[in-house]
């Protein structure tokens, strides 16, 4: 006996089991979000006033995120609309549309995490703060006092191995454009703040007392920030893999059972367009509130 | 709304076309395809049914090492101390089990015996094994994504066995695993915990959505919802409950994985101090948040155990009492209020995190609330028994026995619902006995009846019946020895999860007249432990006819007379023994309840459900005046 | 799914394209809406979440409904929604509530 209801409804429920199964899947991923969403709510509520970072996100960057997974949404739909009148060309075209809108979401998104991985706050000696994006750094060989300018970020110290000699080289000073603030909570609020003045800043490695980039582990924001846009990344990802899969290798069943294809390119564009509705709630939690 | 969006025609009914897996008249699968990467129900529910029980024998194990500890701290164990010793190193040396490796076994029992063992055996392997059957499908909807359910699943418990050998060893800071002390740990158990819980977690996702959509979709005709067997009802819950409360669990325990990882402070608050100094951390989270995430599942979880159980029970119960289930409809009505309610009670585990008045009396609320629809289930079991012809055959035996032994689990549970008492009684040994005797001897029960039960379906062969009733009144028996006490330890203040019993505690005793100090144990209370070991111990050595019989019976089990020996009503005997793949020769079709049984003017004494109605006669007139 | 039509007849891809630059231009319109509404100077916080959150639902209904056929889908869907946002709703609404009830006398930090 074959499983039924694959391809065609069942009469009484009217769905076919692709389709419920989707949706059944889709409704854990709602409370798994919720969950994280319910996390970041009370995070933010039990935050000391003051304490909450505003404006450390890029919003047109996020607007531009918006408007091209929007895009891609539309772009799936249509490519199962054609899959329903029969146009395989117009399919391959709109799917292929979607898997570049979202690999394009992905680089837009590794931009943003690699901004804020460049990003350093620096405790000073003295109690200021010098905060802003990392330009070089200038490591000294305490050996042979010979000066290398960086312009990632290596630590402390560390060795190199060139032409058979082993050097260490140890930090001497950084290089960041930003600002130098007095009061740490300066930096939390930048919408407030208008004009901010971003310059070049030089500080000696005996100034710094420890310094920190805006990884998740900065503070609690960031933390949350990573966690949510990187698991909708991963859920990206994990989309696009489908995605691709159908566009390639797996349209060869358009050839032998199309209906059976076509239900298969309306329960992907379904799970495509809950990581729409997620970013949907998370642009505007993270980015504009 | 419907002309807003342009509605496009159902497919026409396609017949099949070349290349579709549909044909089955085909080879025999190999060894790989049959036996381990099988798509069909019946061979995962039993790979999932196997794997469980091994984990369940050895979260038996961690504790009877526990239960050593306990009544005799600091002594090696016999016999198994310098293996230990050998396998684990510095933590068991010279045989002793360390306050760590307590902890860690202590946290590895709940994990293996929860996740491990009662969610995969009660719900995946019967489920898998006896829910298609029982609607009459050939299969589960999504038989690949069933494979790869199992197979997340055996990762996951291969991530927890492994932990136990890192070094640093495994998990120590409970089940539950709060922050921040999960996280504060210096060793990689915890991670090795959190990783192997979402793999589990995905796992029981994946299979209650296979689940779910197959009891909606592939529903024999004729079988309506109010037709379905009460244990499909049970499965259905439960698996309702696991897709909608694991999820946060999920997104907790990558927090949680960040915190270890990545040094994020989700659940780490400001100020922390570990070993005295101020810790490394950007601080702002909140420890607070870890349980509400852990306990939304948390709670939800424990109707997981118990449900799929209950309905094992009523099946069993109905069959050997040969009449209907009393109150079916009150029933189904009572499990989908446990399933909705279950999950607005979690907080009742958290009644001592400071919480005010307000909320803690709304969660009060709700729990006793709870308590009426499992109420009414247990009253419609017993209601049931009344008037029956009760067959006391093995499965009979524990289905009965699980009745009291719920019960007593669920009265105790009360005074926990409670917070004004459940003050004096949480985090105590009063706890650790109310959920045992729901799930042990509980759901275990009811999952030793289903064996005994389905044993004769799967292999043709029926268990040892004699070796059947010893399994069973040991079980009986040494359960309450071990779990009745207990009660007693808890209320007089033995707290939980001491590695030495509590025998620091017991020094404070005024010896006086006896007369106790607060907070202090008296030896009477301290030498229950012995007891308590002595019945553990006669527990485990009552399993081993139980595990004998399961691979005695396969060859040398009195063979069933037909494919129907217990004369059941449901469609899962209404099938070749064993069931073939597909499971039925040709479609099934219903046309009455699931418990017809001793219906008057029928030849046997039960009906099953596809058999047809009889065809219209003349009425019988009476001709007596 | 509407009842099989004894002629199958072409489904009109040009409309349903009209259609989807529609949903389009909403998007694009709430996602202005947002930003607008979160630079407004006159506004509290609180009900500057409250405006960017209710338009951010909007445009969640417009996704949900036409592209995910939300709105002609079957009941089966919809009670599984319905009780998964009931129960979301729960576990913000309680951890939220839980975590300000204090007994009297005490409080958090």
């Amino acid at each position: 006996m074959d499983i039924p209801y694959t391809v065609k409804p069942r009469p009484d429920i009217g769905l076919y089991n692709a389709k419920l199964g989707i949706w059944l899947f889709l409704a854990s991923e709602v409370m798994l979000f919720g969950g994280l969403f319910s996390a970041y709510v009370l995070l933010r509520v039990g935050a000391a006033p003051g304490e909450w970072p505003h404006g450390w996100l890029n919003v047109w960057l996020g607007t531009l995120n918006t408007l091209i997974l929007a895009l891609s949404a539309i772009t799936t739909l249509l490519a199962w609309v054609s899959c329903k009148v029969g146009q395989f060309g117009k399919f391959k075209f709109f799917h292929a549309c979607t898997l570049l809108l979202a690999l394009t979401f992905l680089c837009v998104k590794m931009y943003e995490y690699h901004d804020k991985w460049i990003h350093y706050e620096i405790k000073l000696n003295d109690g200021r703060f010098a905060d802003g994006h990392f330009e070089s750094a200038v490591y000294v060989d305490k050996a042979t006092n010979q000066e290398l300018e960086e312009h990632s970020f290596r630590g402390n110290a560390f060795s190199e191995v060139a032409g058979g000699v082993t050097n260490n080289y140890e930090l001497a000073s950084v290089t960041i454009e930003g600002r130098i603030v007095t009061d740490e909570k300066d930096l939390d609020d930048l919408r407030t703040q208008k004009n901010i003045e971003h310059k070049e800043v030089k500080i000696d490695r005996a100034q710094i007392k420890s310094m920190q980039n805006y990884g998740p582990w900065h503070n609690t924001f960031l933390a949350i920030y990573f966690t949510l846009t990187g698991l909708h990344a991963l859920h990206i990802l994990g989309g696009s893999i489908v995605i691709g899969y159908l566009w390639g290798p797996g349209s060869k069943m358009w050839k032998t059972d199309p209906e059976r294809f076509t239900n298969r390119i309306e329960v992907s564009g379904l799970f495509w367009h809950f990581v729409d509705l997620v970013w949907i709630f998370l642009f505007p939690v993270l980015y504009l509130t | 709304m419907e002309n807003l969006v342009q509605q496009f025609p159902p497919f026409r009914e396609a017949a099949h076309a070349p290349g579709d897996h549909g044909h089955h008249e085909h080879h025999e699968p190999a060894f790989w395809s049959k036996y381990i990467f099988s798509t069909d129900h019946k061979t995962i529910g039993i790979q999932y049914g196997l794997t469980a029980l091994c984990f369940m024998l050895f979260g038996f194990g961690l504790m009877i090492l526990m239960r050593w500890q306990i009544a005799h701290p600091g002594i090696p164990v016999p016999l198994i101390g310098p293996l230990l010793e050998k396998v684990l190193g510095q933590v068991a040396a010279k045989g002793v089990i360390s306050p760590e490796l307590y902890n860690s076994f202590g946290a590895m029992h709940g994990t293996i015996m929860v996740f491990l063992g009662i969610v995969p055996l009660a719900f995946a392997a019967f489920g898998n094994y006896v829910v298609p059957l029982m609607i009459g499908a050939p299969d589960m909807t999504f038989p690949r994504v069933n494979m790869a359910s199992y197979y997340a699943y055996f990762t996951g418990g291969l991530v927890m066995l492994v932990s136990f050998f890192i070094p640093g060893g495994a998990a120590q800071a409970g089940w539950t695993s709060y922050s921040p002390l999960a996280t504060t740990i210096p060793t990689h158990g915890q991670l090795f915990w959190i990783i192997g819980m979402v793999f589990l977690i995905s796992s029981s996702l994946l299979g209650a959505v296979n689940f779910i959509a197959t009891i909606i979709q592939l529903r024999a005709p004729g079988m309506t919802w109010m037709r379905l067997p009460w244990f499909v009802w049970a499965q259905f819950v439960t698996a309702f409950i696991l897709l909608l409360a694991f999820p946060p669990l999920e997104a907790a325990a990558v927090m949680q994985l960040m915190d270890n990882v990545a040094h994020t402070s989700f659940f780490l608050p400001t100020g922390l101090a570990v070993g005295g100094q101020l810790a490394n951390v950007s601080g702002g989270g909140s420890p607070l948040l870890w349980q509400h995430l852990f306990w939304f599942l948390g709670h939800p979880e424990v109707y997981v155990l118990i449900l799929p159980a209950m309905g094992i029970v009523c099946e069993v119960i109905a069959n050997n009492t040969r009449k209907p289930i009393w109150g079916y409809k009150s029933l189904v009505y009572a499990v989908l209020a446990i399933g909705f309610l279950s999950f607005i009670v979690w907080a009742h585990h958290m009644y001592l995190t400071g919480m005010g008045t307000k909320i803690s009396t709304f969660f009060q609320a709700t729990t006793m609330i709870i308590s009426i629809p499992s109420v009414i289930i247990l009253t419609c079991f017993f209601m049931s028994l009344w008037g029956g012809s009760i067959r006391f055959n093995t499965p009979m035996l524990f289905a009965l026995a699980f009745l009291p032994m719920f019960g007593i689990g669920g009265l105790t549970g009360l005074p926990l619902g409670f917070n004004v008492s459940d003050v004096h009684l949480h985090d105590t040994y009063y706890i650790i006995a109310h959920f045992h005797y729901v799930v042990a001897p509980g759901t275990i029960f009811a999952l030793f009846a289903g064996v005994y039960f389905w044993y004769p379906k799967m292999t043709g062969r029926m268990m040892n019946e004699f070796w059947g009733r010893v399994h069973f009144w040991g079980s009986l028996v040494f359960m309450n020895v071990v779990f009745m006490p207990m009660f007693v330890q808890g209320m007089a203040g033995m707290l939980r999860r001491m590695s030495d019993g509590g025998a620091n505690y017991s020094a404070a005793v005024n010896s006086r007249a006896g007369a106790d100090v607060i907070g202090g144990l008296s030896s009477n209370i301290m030498s229950l432990h012995t007891g308590i070991l002595w019945g553990a111990m006669c527990l485990g050595l009552a399993q081993i006819p139980f595990i004998i019989n399961i691979f005695w019976s396969i060859k040398h089990g009195e063979k069933v007379k037909n494919d129907n020996p217990w004369e059941a009503t449901t469609l899962d005997w209404q099938t070749p023994t064993p069931p073939p793949h597909g499971n039925f020769e040709h479609e099934m079709r219903v046309y009455r309840g699931p418990y017809e049984y001793s219906v008057p003017g029928h030849a046997t004494d039960f009906t099953p459900q596809n058999e047809p109605p009889e065809p219209l006669s003349a009425p019988k007139i009476s001709t007596a005046h | 799914m509407s009842e099989s039509h004894p002629v199958e007849h072409l489904v009109d891809f040009k409309s349903y394209f009209r259609r989807c630059v529609y949903v389009f231009i909403a998007v694009v319109c709430t996602t202005s809406l947002m930003i607008y509404a979160s630079f407004l100077p006159n506004y509290g916080w609180t009900a500057k979440v409250a405006m960017i959150l209710a338009i951010a639902c909007i445009n969640a209904f417009v996704v949900a409904g036409f592209l995910m056929h939300l709105l002609s889908e079957k009941k089966a869907i919809y009670t599984t929604l319905a009780f998964t946002v009931f129960f979301f709703a729960g576990l913000m609404g309680l951890t939220l509530w839980a975590m300000h009830d204090f007994p009297t006398g005490t409080q958090m930090h």
